[in-house]
């Protein structure tokens, strides 16, 4: 009994020194802010039905083919990523999956303003256009237009989309992954000669010092983030970078719930690759050291028989 | 001379040269241990089998470690948190052991405060523990700037800083610590040389002087009784199993210890596999910065309640600045435990809860050294840092001021009594 | 007697002998933890000032510390004469950017006009002086010299002597 109340007592403080400098002093050095919903209620919905037909017209003449490819679609890119850096400070995304991976109501606000839609007014003005012009429309009703466009993006994207293609399109052209070799240009294909490993570094030397221009810093690997910011975290920032870290270079990138889940789905097997592994041979070490115990204290009771 | 006759078997052979069957007794058979005693007791057998972990795991981690600013942090997080064979499980034990072996270090410290196991003949025992303790400390600070991530960083910048407030010499010690201006790759692999050579063959040194400075006084117990360990010892031999008040080392004592071992084990791997994040701070999984320091930088659990001691003194006083008042009380708070066996003033060994306001003493140490810890990590701002400041105060007064006076009363008491 | 004190003369020189070369080996222990000429040698960083606008913040790197520079003419930024480096016609602070508490790199908030340091909440002002918790004393001022609009860091100029001086 005795050994009990001593048992209870090492736990009792033990139990309130870790609630102390664990939970507690957690919660009183990070700001509470509000679980992503993913509603992106600042944005008004346009309303209108689009018409995927139109909207592919209407992509055709407005001029976006000028800076973004359309793989899926055949329309390739109009210049590398390291050129295509130099002039817009980042590589513009393939809009092959758009559709499927951000919100259609942040879509059409992108499509209307980006700078704005992004979150980025207080690092882009008159003096300092944000790359992506803004859209005033091809001579009909505006938001009819913009409509179209985002129901022809949704009509070519694919109906799944890969967590690791989630990343590469939504975070990839600011972000390199490093320990699933992906860098902003693109994978580093196995090299042969130095000089050829030489110019992949030139390029890539190239590209992020562009982007560091266009942000004023240049992004982290997200190799190990899923270990140092954690899902919760991850998940809340990609929704509004602003709420949680303000002042930061990352815009507002819309995706929607379930990509944004891709996307940390990814993370996580990059970063913590080894968590199934942890996870089926946890209960396998518990139940050693449980009948490991057991025995013990068989064993224990048997050698003490005659010594009490 | 010894005599060498033919032997009939190995272990004869061997026995008749190395002793076998007399060490066995010396170590094990008839090495005799109170039988008055609880789990606490357990401690010293968890510990040198965390010790064990730690030097096992430590020995695979460095296969693929790299020492080397540049290769060190993805050495740690790819090529062996993902590539090589269970080298995710090596360091997931090393780190999860490396913070829950201060946990059972204090327990195992304050287990011999409350019986006061540091006195009448057993003050090596403590001062060598109380070695182990540091030494173990510098093992802790060195390893934890191996993987070069951000804390690992910041830790070492703040750390050796503290150096500089050392009179006359302090900004060049800085410099000749670090090897560098700054926390670099010279300070880097000093410090892997450190952790992996100089402190660990130090450990095992003064592990040996800890258990042999057991052999004299012995073991405690429960109420401080003095035994006659021959005496007792003799009973035990002669059968008398129940009476004796002694128990020997294998196998009576040990297999009380395997079974707490064994229930010790599930808890540690509990946390392994389900619940690291305590020991393997997620802020050190972003690489080392000397560029950017993070929003909050604080030492692992088990130093927070001296770093707290070091902070806790945030204003001027007369012609001493804060930073030389906390650097003054920090050092006092790393060495004041060393000093226990003098500053218990009464000759009184027994456990605190027979000892009056020695009881309430130990109580208040306790609460008032978790609030250091607690404190130690909250942002110092508002009433934080006058709570720090009051902790620390308090932690300084009980040790310097509280604990002679108590036992000095309770000397004079026992001194009457007797 | 005299064969005893002999022996005993002869144990001293053995013994003196012995910590004479232990005292050496110390010594060459101590060198080899000390910094490598090439750390000591390297570390001059030139900075080109004339291309910063009023209120400008900058950080460049000497020695693997950051070091802070803040123009401060044409701007109600707080200016101080025993502080600021005087570059041509541009006031300048220029400062080691590292909190003289623990060395944590101080952030500058442009609207509040002060360094506050995220660590151990310290505060310095526009001028570098310490003006609220643990540091002990203002940001520590690196040695430099001023060539035309350039800012050599690592040489002590005169201007570096004056300032240091006068603080």
């Amino acid at each position: 009994m005795r050994e009990l109340k001593i048992l209870g007592v090492v736990i009792l403080f033990t139990l309130i020194t870790y609630w102390g400098v664990e939970p507690f002093a957690h919660s009183q050095m990070h700001a509470h802010h509000e679980p992503a919903t993913f509603k992106y209620e600042d944005i008004t919905p346009l309303g209108k039905k689009g018409n995927p037909q139109r909207g592919a017209e209407i992509f055709a003449n407005a001029g976006c083919t000028g800076c973004h490819s359309v793989k899926s679609q055949n329309l390739p890119a109009p210049m590398d990523p390291v050129a295509a850096s130099a002039s817009y400070g980042v590589n513009p995304p393939d809009l092959s999956d758009a559709g499927a991976l951000y919100d259609p109501k942040y879509l059409a606000a992108v499509i209307k303003n980006p700078a704005h839609a992004m979150k980025l007014d207080h690092k882009f003005n008159e003096n300092r256009p944000f790359p992506m012009p803004n859209f005033y429309g091809v001579g009909g009703d505006l938001d009819q237009e913009v409509a179209d466009i985002v129901a022809y993006l949704q009509s070519i994207a694919p109906k799944e989309v890969e967590p690791k293609e989630a990343f590469v399109n939504a975070c990839g052209r600011c972000h390199d992954m490093k320990y699933d070799n992906w860098y902003v240009i693109g994978p580093k294909p196995k090299m042969d000669t130095e000089l050829e490993e030489a110019q992949f570094n030139l390029k890539h030397a190239e590209y992020q010092e562009n982007l560091k221009k266009y942000l004023g810093t240049n992004p982290p690997d997200l190799s190990m983030y899923i270990r140092s910011r954690g899902h919760e975290y991850i998940r809340d920032f990609i929704e509004d970078p602003q709420k949680i870290l303000h002042g930061t270079a990352m815009p507002r990138v819309g995706l929607t719930e379930e990509a944004t889940e891709k996307v940390v789905t990814y993370m996580e097997n990059v970063g913590d690759r080894k968590k199934e592994k942890r996870e089926s041979l946890g209960p396998l070490v518990l139940l050693y050291f449980i009948i490991f115990a057991l025995l013990a204290y068989a064993w224990k009771q048997k050698v003490w028989r005659d010594v009490h | 001379m010894a005599q060498f006759e033919k032997a009939n078997s190995v272990y004869e052979w061997l026995d008749q040269r190395l002793a076998l069957t007399k060490l066995t007794k010396v170590l094990m058979t008839e090495y005799w241990i109170p039988k008055n005693i609880n789990f606490l007791w357990a401690m010293g057998v968890v510990l040198m089998t965390m010790f064990k972990i730690l030097l096992i795991s430590g020995i695979f981690l460095l296969m693929y470690y790299k020492p080397d600013t540049k290769l060190a942090f993805d050495s740690v997080n790819y090529t062996i948190m993902q590539e090589v064979w269970f080298g995710w499980l090596w360091r997931h034990m090393h780190g999860v052991a490396a913070s829950v072996v201060f946990l059972v270090i204090y327990i195992h410290m304050f287990t011999g405060i409350y019986y006061g196991s540091y006195k009448r003949g057993r003050e090596m025992i403590w001062l060598s523990g109380m070695l182990l303790f540091v030494t173990f400390s510098a093992e802790a600070f060195s390893g934890y700037m191996l993987p070069w991530g951000q804390m690992s960083y910041w830790a070492a910048q703040v750390i050796t800083n503290l150096f500089g407030g050392i009179p006359f010499i302090g900004d060049e010690l800085v410099i000749w610590i670090r090897g560098n201006f700054y926390v670099a790759d010279a300070t880097l692999t000093r410090f892997f040389m450190l952790h992996v050579l100089l402190l660990p063959l130090v450990i095992m040194g003064i592990i040996g002087l800890h258990f042999y400075s057991l052999r004299i006084p012995h073991v405690n117990n429960q109420e401080g009784e003095e035994i006659d360990f021959d005496a007792e010892a003799e009973k035990f031999k002669a059968g008398r199993k129940a009476e004796a008040k002694v128990i020997p080392f294998w196998p009576v004592f040990i297999s009380k210890d395997l079974f707490v071992l064994g229930v010790f084990m599930i808890f540690y791997f509990y946390l392994v596999f389900y619940h690291y994040n305590f020991a393997m701070d997620p802020i050190n999984f972003d690489p080392a910065n000397p560029m950017k320091t993070p929003p909050h930088i604080y030492p692992e659990w088990y130093f927070l309640w001296s770093y707290e001691v070091l902070r806790g003194f945030f204003f001027d006083v007369g012609p001493l600045s804060a930073m030389d008042i906390g650097l003054m009380a920090f050092g006092i708070a790393n060495v004041i435990f060393f000093l226990m066996p003098w500053l218990d003033r009464s000759p009184v060994v027994a456990p605190a809860h027979k000892r009056g306001p020695f009881f309430i003493w130990f109580w208040v140490l306790l609460v008032d050294m978790i609030v250091l810890t607690i404190w130690g990590k909250l942002p110092p701002t508002g009433i934080n840092a006058w709570i720090g400041f009051f902790a620390s105060i308090t932690f300084l007064g009980l040790l310097l001021v509280a604990l002679p006076m108590i036992t000095k009363q309770e000397a004079k008491r026992a001194g009457g009594a007797a | 007697m005299a064969d005893q004190k002999r022996r005993d003369f002869i144990g001293m020189v053995f013994g003196g002998f012995a910590a004479a070369g232990g005292a050496a080996a110390l010594y060459a222990m101590k060198r080899t933890w000390d910094p490598l000429p090439s750390v000591m040698a390297a570390g001059f960083t030139t900075v080109d000032l004339s291309p910063m606008k009023p209120g400008e913040f900058r950080t460049v790197t000497w020695r693997g510390k950051p070091i802070f520079i803040l123009k401060k003419d044409h701007t109600d930024l707080k200016k101080c004469d025993d502080a600021d480096v005087k570059v041509g016609e541009g006031d300048y602070l220029v400062r080691i950017g590292l909190c003289t508490h623990l060395g944590c790199i101080p952030a500058w908030e442009p609207g509040k006009q002060i360094f506050k340091c995220a660590c151990h909440g310290g505060e310095f002002d526009a001028c570098g002086a310490n003006t609220f918790g643990p540091p002990p004393r203002p940001l520590d001022i690196p040695p430099f010299k001023i060539e035309g609009t350039k800012l050599v860091l690592g040489e002590e100029g005169p201007e570096y002597k004056k300032l240091v001086g006068k603080a």
